[in-house]
């Protein structure tokens, strides 16, 4: 469904992705992770026509879409839940999840945009008790319930999340992997870019390893899940403990 | 069905009309001999509420443009004067040269004339829209700003099509078949008849979905760019709109001064439209009405007492005035007056229910 090969991307005049090749399958949640400046955020926001890609190809559902811009490739079916949630913080939650409809208006009709409504306010029934309420007023596990909820409001066959833990309890970001769950059983396939390996592992068929702007590994979920080398760097099981405290 | 689409205040629209059309009436019926200005204590006249009128189109679409799209707009004058010239030339110069007899002299000329304007100026908007709206903050008001001034100077070129610096007279009344829209009683109800409607309709893209998109970009453009809005085309609507509103006022002061020329149409101005819109409170298409008003009745009370209290004559120091009142306005009251009084009537009656023991929802 979705295929890169040897994708760079540049951070202003920092190369943040060398080359990268993944691919994402229909209905599969697939994994990225890899620790701080990796570049996976960067891979996200290329896919989805933020960061412009040089050189490389990117190939949705048999299309490239490199270079498009953002609201193009949203129409196509790839909708991404920003990292830091990045919601209309000073509008209310009802006409932020609006908003992820804003493209289907026209296509699909207002019922079909009522009827998805009603299915995030039955995964996220605290987002229906708080409807009329400003985003910005929103505690940090409810943004990012919204921010899910307005992604995937747009319908999308592909839906990108962006470190969907971040900044999050563990209980609440635990609700978020279950509700990801319930989102791929709807037909939606998933690509996340997590740093929390432990949780995303958990919830992807499929993962990939960042480092430096390159994929170093990358397999099944339960492959990597028992890697050493994963253990040691990403899942904190190390056998030795470390000789010096990291920075 | 109902979640989605919010419903505009019926009863707001019907009662402020109701108010506008009784004061309307007192000059038409003259009760006990009282006229309009009287009720104002001579401060307000029939003229100035026209004024008041025909500047609450162009501030709606402000509001638009800058309370909900977030994009600045320094050069507004522009606009309106290009409605007002667009009226002015095409009423006086065809009948004068002659040009289309027997569609020039008749009543609906005029109408098409305004139209004409509304199309020519929104296609215009459209055309620098697209360059000018990706600058952004001081640039974007720097741009906006050299458009008014290259606007304003054309405008006092060309003297054969504009009549340059002395403008263009004897601009024709409008009409409605035999019915002149004239005495000024009568325009009045003209005026603020679209004014009202322009209301009506700005509240209600505003609830709709490109208002929804409007206020998206203004809180979060690239959140807005990545759920699928298409952010440089919804500002470029907004600034659209924003001048065929402001050109729909500029025809209708031309028909009203009876004529137009560079003078009211300068840098000035464009600044006394942000004031007039910062005053009414920029997300707030009720108070454009209020804002306009509110610096109507501030300057002409500076004109007219000003000159007995501090013994100065010109119109310099009202600048000074709209400069310090848009400071004061924005650190004291950011959403500008008619939505902060709302906002202190509210907590007061909370207060109140709060003390007497009542709860309130």
């Amino acid at each position: 469904m979705l295929k890169l090969e040897k994708v760079n991307a540049f951070y202003g005049r920092i190369q943040a992705l060398r080359g990268i090749s993944l691919h994402v399958a229909e209905g599969e949640i697939v994994a990225v992770i890899g620790s701080n400046g990796a570049g996976k955020s960067t891979l996200l926001n290329t896919i989805s026509g933020m960061i412009p890609a040089r050189g490389g190809q990117i190939v949705f559902a048999g299309r490239p879409i490199a270079g498009l811009p953002p609201e193009k490739i949203v129409r196509l079916g790839i909708s991404q839940v920003p990292e830091r949630r990045q919601i209309f913080s000073t509008m209310s939650v009802m006409d932020n999840l609006i908003l992820g409809a804003y493209h289907r208006y026209g296509r699909d009709g207002r019922q079909a945009v009522e009827r998805d409504l009603d299915f995030v306010f039955e995964i996220f029934p605290r987002l229906q008790e708080r409807i009329g309420q400003t985003a910005g007023t929103l505690s940090g596990g409810e943004q990012q319930m919204l921010a899910l909820g307005r992604g995937w409001m747009a319908k999308p066959r592909l839906l990108l999340m962006d470190e969907p833990s971040l900044g999050l309890a563990p209980l609440m970001a635990r609700e978020i992997f279950r509700v990801s769950g319930r989102l791929r059983e709807r037909g939606t396939t998933i690509l996340v870019v997590e740093q929390n390996a432990h949780a995303a592992l958990a919830l992807a068929d499929r993962a990939y390893v960042m480092e430096e702007g390159q994929v170093v590994l990358e397999g099944k979920s339960s492959d990597l899940a028992s890697d050493q080398r994963v253990q040691k760097a990403y899942l904190g099981k190390a056998t030795t403990p470390p000789s010096s405290p990291s920075p | 069905m109902k979640r989605i689409r919010s419903h505009g205040n019926a009863i707001g629209v019907v009662l402020f009309a109701a108010v506008i059309a009784a004061l309307g009436a007192v000059d038409v019926f003259r009760p006990f001999g009282l006229r309009f200005s009287d009720l104002t204590g001579r401060i307000v006249t029939m003229d100035t509420m026209i004024r008041i009128g025909i500047l609450t189109i162009v501030v709606v679409g402000l509001n638009l443009l800058m309370g909900y799209a977030g994009q600045i707009s320094l050069g507004q004058a522009g606009f309106y004067a290009l409605g007002a010239y667009a009226s002015g030339i095409l009423t006086t110069l065809a009948a004068r040269h002659g040009i289309l007899p027997g569609i020039a002299d008749t009543w609906w000329w005029a109408w098409l004339a305004m139209i004409a304007g509304m199309i020519l100026t929104g296609g215009f908007a459209y055309l620098v829209g697209r360059p000018i709206l990706r600058l952004k903050g001081n640039y974007l008001a720097m741009a906006t700003l050299g458009l008014g001034f290259i606007i304003n100077i054309v405008s006092g070129e060309f003297p054969g099509l504009t009549g340059g610096n002395d403008g263009l007279t004897e601009i024709p009344r409008l009409r409605i078949g035999g019915f002149a829209l004239w005495p000024m009683q009568r325009y009045y109800f003209l005026v603020w008849g679209m004014a009202i409607l322009v209301i009506v309709v700005a509240v209600n893209i505003v609830n709709s979905r490109v208002g929804r998109a409007l206020r998206a970009i203004h809180t979060n453009e690239t959140a807005a760019g990545t759920s699928g809005v298409d952010t440089e085309r919804v500002k470029v609507q907004a600034l659209v709109i924003s001048a065929v509103l402001a050109s729909l006022a500029g025809s209708l002061y031309a028909h009203f001064q009876s004529a137009v020329s560079p003078n009211p149409f300068g840098f000035t101005v464009s600044v006394q439209l942000v004031t007039m819109a910062a005053v009414g409170g920029l997300s707030s298409i009720w108070g454009a009405p209020f804002g306009v008003a509110t610096l109507f009745v501030i300057s002409d009370l500076l004109q007219s007492r000003m000159e007995n209290v501090l013994h100065i004559q010109g119109g310099g120091y009202e600048m000074i005035l709209y400069g310090i009142l848009l400071v004061l306005i924005m650190i004291f009251l950011p959403a500008g007056v008619t939505t902060s009084g709302v906002e202190w009537v509210r907590r007061l009656r909370r207060r109140w229910a709060r003390s007497s023991g009542v709860e309130t929802v």
